[in-house]
């Protein structure tokens, strides 16, 4: 019985005494947080994924109910519809940005772009792009282990087999960049998402002059300079032999698709220009594939 | 018997392929392609033109920098081209092209065999010198030797410490070197001392090659080379390492980077790299040429060959009857540190001290498995590292936690991966994740200068 | 046939060792013990080693195959180190259904939950033991079923821990070469040191932590024995080192790679503990054996040792 009535008085003495000393910790230690911090925490994603420039979305909802212009603080992953209710619900002004999309901007398949080597060490991008060019000619195109896929936070990239190129799916794709960090050829690039996810970019980022590309590579950039020549809208620039287009500028005319000799320049998901005008002639069910 | 403190392997040493066979000189190649850059620091820049006649020994690259180096025609003819070409790793390089016309040598050079033993010059003659024929380290690493000599202010060096060890498996050229070319060798050794100011030499030999020991230990006898001394070292790889080769001779551990070994009062050169200093400055002869073993099991034949570099791997392996049919793993260097070399028409360099052909059943990496936590890796990592841990950080990108775990200690040596029994490709990672540090610790120092 | 370039980062070549090679040997170094065993208690020995064995094989199959969808690990012959282990800590009487039910403990519980071979924090082995000890104490402890001339009812560590007199009259040379009451694999000591060189010489396990649990279970005995009196100062270590699990728990339990620690200082810091706390429960705990325990919450410890014991930095003092 005595056992029984110390064991008792200990613990409820034990008990106390940490009460008490839990109560004056959490005093001295309290940390004054503005409350909306949680709530516009809760609005965003939670994705923690860095595109917005911060660590998470913990320091993201921090900086914009602590700064007083939020104008260079985007979410790319909640998109404008979000931005602007967490600007309403804070009183400010929600920054305006277009939607934009990740764009591997290689065309180098396995079948245009033959393996010259075998690999035969670690599975990663990185690690291979710290050592050689990669087990194609090309010294730009992708290399094939899938850094980028391993970054996409959302399930949006994934390495075709049979091509040996990574591929975005665009209604997945947030825009939040991780992938164009992790890519050691800086081949991906977030451009501006058209409806229907349609698209015109050089998928090439080849420096090399003409004939070294096409030694390598069937489908790089040559730098011929076609396409910039009939880009009604200044698109299309021409530097280091190798063309680009800027997706601010690009009305998606296709005019510079069917210029391009060696097919750099992708189209997705909008029917080509009608080449010759015979090729008008064609069954219209044969394009609609 | 000396060696380092902690870590270390005994691949099997594989010597045997090519150590017997003598140096000999080929049939120069038509023509060369000649990288502008064959050291550590700035490329070199062309000073030829297209069209314009060189001369053997003449400078074609200006160095780029303080740390940099000089480049020289290694035969005589036209330059015909100046153009990006790709080197063993498939990157395109700034290269000169020389198709050969003869071999006309520049005037000044010494081409006379007579070992010319005296030298009067100051250590700062004798480093222009150096600087002038463009030496860089032959061990490999093609650290320019005119750097590694100016001491800087404030320190002093005790001892100039030759590595004569070639602990990397199948290479035989410094050994090569050390049979033929001892005298002058030993004279290079000299001159080095001299330079920097030392009055003693070790020279640290592997127990593996007792033929180079004799013959070295009897040159210095006869020819009374004062205050030399070839020190045995029991064989274990990475033995030729900078910092574990003090160790094993001095028993002093140069500290952590970024502290170099003249903080130990020790300048460490390349037992080859004294042959180059030799000919620069007793010879006037600019680096143009060096041993290269051409090595490999499955090869048709093994070789030690007198090489001008700019020479194409190709006409190299053609002595050999070309490359074997197969799976075959092309090295430049050996197989614990030597590069794969994907294009076999590049040139060879500076730094190539040997080309290793492997078969594919020798070189093929083992399938990956879990790791069993047996830290093998970390009692044979001879800086004192973790490598399960740094090659994990690095897959996981925790490049501040690596940073913690000292990853930028790491020589790249490969004990690590060779030691797995798991087959991880722990090295691989461990390199990005060094790189990825080095460049973060420049960027805050940049910043912090700002 | 053309010529096929392979490319990679150095090194390129490899020492050869491999995983499942490691635990063959294991494997390997137990032989003996498991034939003494079976001479001294019978064939029974080896069913319930092959018990324990086949169970822990199929459970991990079964696992990898059904649960985690991935490609079976049975290969690297960690299951069967597990199971073999699993029989030695187990008495040669036990009924066959409790060491399936150990098995599926060790290596679904112990092993697999956390990930299969390398991630477990605790040996798979010990993990089975220590389940059955609790959850079936009888059958654990009779150490005469089945024997065939049966030796006595309780161990010689139990005997001793009421009456540290007792060691004074105990053979040793019997003790060394097998004739001792135990578990299967605790039977011959010269077996299992047999086995330990061998493992020493392939390089499977390092000096460190054998040497330092013995060491520490020697001096902690001996200082025990100082008291009493007489020949006890070295009877008493001797005897402690012999009996019951010391040697097969040091020599293979506590060297199992992934719950032990990774470098050598840290090996030592773990040895020590395991000697300590074994001698501890062995003296004043409440039983007999603290071999399994002290190892198991030294496995616990082992995190920490890593994060805080590291190896000597290059070019340090």
């Amino acid at each position: 019985m005595n056992t029984l009535v110390l064991t008792v008085l200990t613990l409820s003495v034990l008990g106390i005494l940490l009460a008490v000393i839990l109560y004056f910790v959490a005093q001295k230690f309290h940390v004054e947080e503005d409350p909306r911090i949680d709530d516009v925490e809760k609005m965003l994603p939670g994705a923690n994924c860095g595109g917005c420039g911060f660590a998470g979305c913990r320091a993201m909802a921090d900086a914009l109910v602590t700064r007083e212009n939020i104008a260079s603080l985007f979410c790319p992953v909640a998109g404008g519809q979000t931005m602007k209710n967490i600007a309403g619900f804070l009183g400010k002004t929600a920054p305006e940005k277009e939607p934009m999309v990740a764009t591997i901007r290689c065309g180098g398949t396995c079948q245009k772009r033959p393996k010259v080597n075998h690999y035969d060490g670690a599975m990663n991008c990185a690690v291979v792009n710290s050592f050689y060019v990669g087990e194609s000619a090309c010294a730009y195109g992708c290399i094939g282990y899938g850094d980028c896929v391993s970054a996409c936070k959302f399930g949006a990239l994934s390495l075709n087999t049979e091509t040996g190129l990574v591929e975005v799916n665009p209604d997945k794709c947030t825009a939040c960049g991780a992938c164009v960090k992790a890519c050691p050829k800086g081949l991906i690039e977030l451009r501006k998402k058209w409806p229907k996810n349609r698209a015109v970019y050089v998928a090439c980022r080849s420096k090399n002059r003409g004939a070294v590309v096409m030694k390598a590579c069937k489908a790089g950039c040559i730098g011929c300079g076609k396409c910039a020549k009939v880009c009604a809208f200044d698109a299309i620039t021409i530097d280091n032999n190798l063309a680009y287009i800027d997706s601010e500028k690009c009305k998606l005319c296709r005019k510079c698709v069917n210029e391009c000799p060696t097919g750099a320049i992708h189209l997705e998901n909008m029917d080509p220009l009608p080449k010759e005008p015979k090729v008008v002639a064609t069954p219209k069910s044969e394009v609609a594939k | 018997m000396k060696t380092f403190p902690i870590g270390g392997i005994h691949p099997s040493d594989n010597k045997e392929w090519s150590k017997d066979k003598s140096i000999e000189c080929i049939d120069l190649p038509n023509e060369v392609m000649i990288p502008m850059i064959q050291h550590i620091g700035a490329p070199a820049t062309p000073v030829v033109q297209k069209g314009d006649k060189v001369l053997t020994g003449q400078l074609v690259g200006q160095a780029g920098g303080f740390v940099s180096a000089n480049i020289h025609s290694p035969i005589s003819g036209t330059v015909t081209s100046i153009d990006s070409y790709p080197n063993g790793q498939g990157q395109r390089l700034t290269m000169v092209v020389i198709k050969r016309e003869g071999d006309e040598w520049v005037e000044s050079i010494d081409r006379s065999t007579e070992l010319k033993r005296e030298c009067s010059l100051t250590p700062a003659e004798i480093i222009a010198k150096i600087k002038d024929a463009g030496v860089v380290g032959l061990g490999g690493a093609q650290f320019p030797t005119h750097v590694k000599l100016s001491i800087p202010d404030g320190q002093k060096a005790e001892m100039l410490i030759v590595n004569g060890v070639e602990c990397e498996p199948y290479l035989t050229s410094d050994y090569r070197n050390m049979m033929e070319r001892a005298e002058m060798m030993l004279t290079g050794i000299e001159i080095l001392m001299r330079a920097i100011g030392v009055e003693r030499a070790l020279i640290g030999v592997e127990n593996n090659k007792p033929d180079a020991i004799a013959h070295l230990n009897e040159v210095i006898a006869r020819d009374a080379y004062r205050g030399i001394e070839v020190v045995p070292l029991k064989m274990r790889y990475p033995q030729g390492g900078e910092k574990q080769l003090i160790a094993a001779l001095t028993g002093r551990q140069v500290a952590p980077p970024p502290a170099l070994p003249i903080s130990e009062g020790v300048v460490v050169s390349n037992a080859s790299t004294a042959i180059a200093v030799y000919e620069a400055v007793q010879k006037n002869k600019p680096l143009i040429e060096r041993v290269v073993t051409i090595t490999g099991k499955s090869l048709g034949s093994t070789h030690n060959f007198m090489t001008r570099f700019g020479t194409s791997l190709d006409y190299l392996l053609s002595f050999s009857g070309g490359l074997p049919e197969g799976d075959v793993k092309v090295l430049n260097g050996g197989p614990m540190m030597g590069r794969a070399i994907v294009d076999t028409s590049a040139p060879i360099i500076k730094g190539c001290s040997g080309i290793t052909i492997l078969s594919g059943a020798e070189a093929a990496r083992g399938k990956e498995s879990a790791c069993i936590k047996c830290a093998k890796c970390v009692s044979v990592c001879p800086m004192g590292l973790e490598p399960y841990l740094l090659s994990r950080l690095a897959k996981l990108q925790k490049w501040d936690v690596a940073e913690e775990h000292n990853t930028i200690d790491c020589i790249e040596c490969g004990c690590c991966s060779y030691t797995c029994p798991s087959n991880l490709p722990l090295l691989d990672y461990i390199r990005i994740g060094k790189q990825t540090v080095m460049a973060n610790i420049r960027s805050r120092a940049i910043a912090n200068k700002k | 046939m053309a010529t096929k370039l392979f490319a990679s980062h150095s090194p390129h070549i490899h020492g050869g060792e491999k995983t499942h090679r490691i635990m063959l040997d294991v494997v390997l170094a137990l032989i003996p013990a498991l034939a003494v065993s079976t001479y001294v208690l019978g064939w029974r020995v080896l069913f319930i080693t092959a018990v324990a064995v086949v169970s822990c094989v199929a459970f991990e199959w079964l696992i990898c195959r059904f649960l985690l969808k991935r490609r079976s690990t049975i290969c690297d012959l960690s299951a069967v180190v597990t199971g073999v282990l699993l029989a030695f800590n187990l008495p040669v009487g036990i009924p066959w259904w409790i060491v399936v039910i150990g098995a599926l403990v060790a290596i679904g519980i112990g092993k697999m939950t956390f990930g299969g071979l390398g991630t477990n924090p605790f040996n798979p082995a010990l993990t089975g033991r220590i389940f059955l000890l609790i959850a079936y104490p009888v059958q654990m402890t009779d150490w005469t079923t089945g024997v065939p001339d049966a030796l006595s009812g309780s161990t010689m560590l139990a005997d001793v821990k009421y009456a540290p007199e007792l060691v004074s009259s105990l053979n040793f040379t019997e003790m060394l070469g097998g004739v001792m009451n135990g578990s299967m694999g605790e039977i011959s000591a010269i077996a299992l040191i047999l086995g330990g060189l061998y493992l020493l010489w392939r390089k499977v396990i390092s000096w460190h932590i054998p040497v330092s649990i013995l060491a520490t279970m020697a001096i902690f005995a001996a200082s025990v024995g100082a008291s009493y009196g007489g020949a006890m100062i070295y009877e008493f270590p001797l005897f402690h080192i012999l009996a019951g699990g010391a040697l097969l728990g040091a020599i293979y339990m506590a060297t199992d790679y992934s719950t032990s620690p990774m470098t050598h200082r840290g090996m030592i810091i773990y040895g020590v503990g395991i000697g300590l706390l074994t001698m501890i429960i062995r003296l004043w705990g409440a039983y007999p054996e603290g071999m399994s325990f002290a190892i198991f919450i030294m496995n616990a410890a082992t995190p920490l040792i890593n994060k805080y014991v590291r190896p000597k930095r290059f070019g340090t003092k």
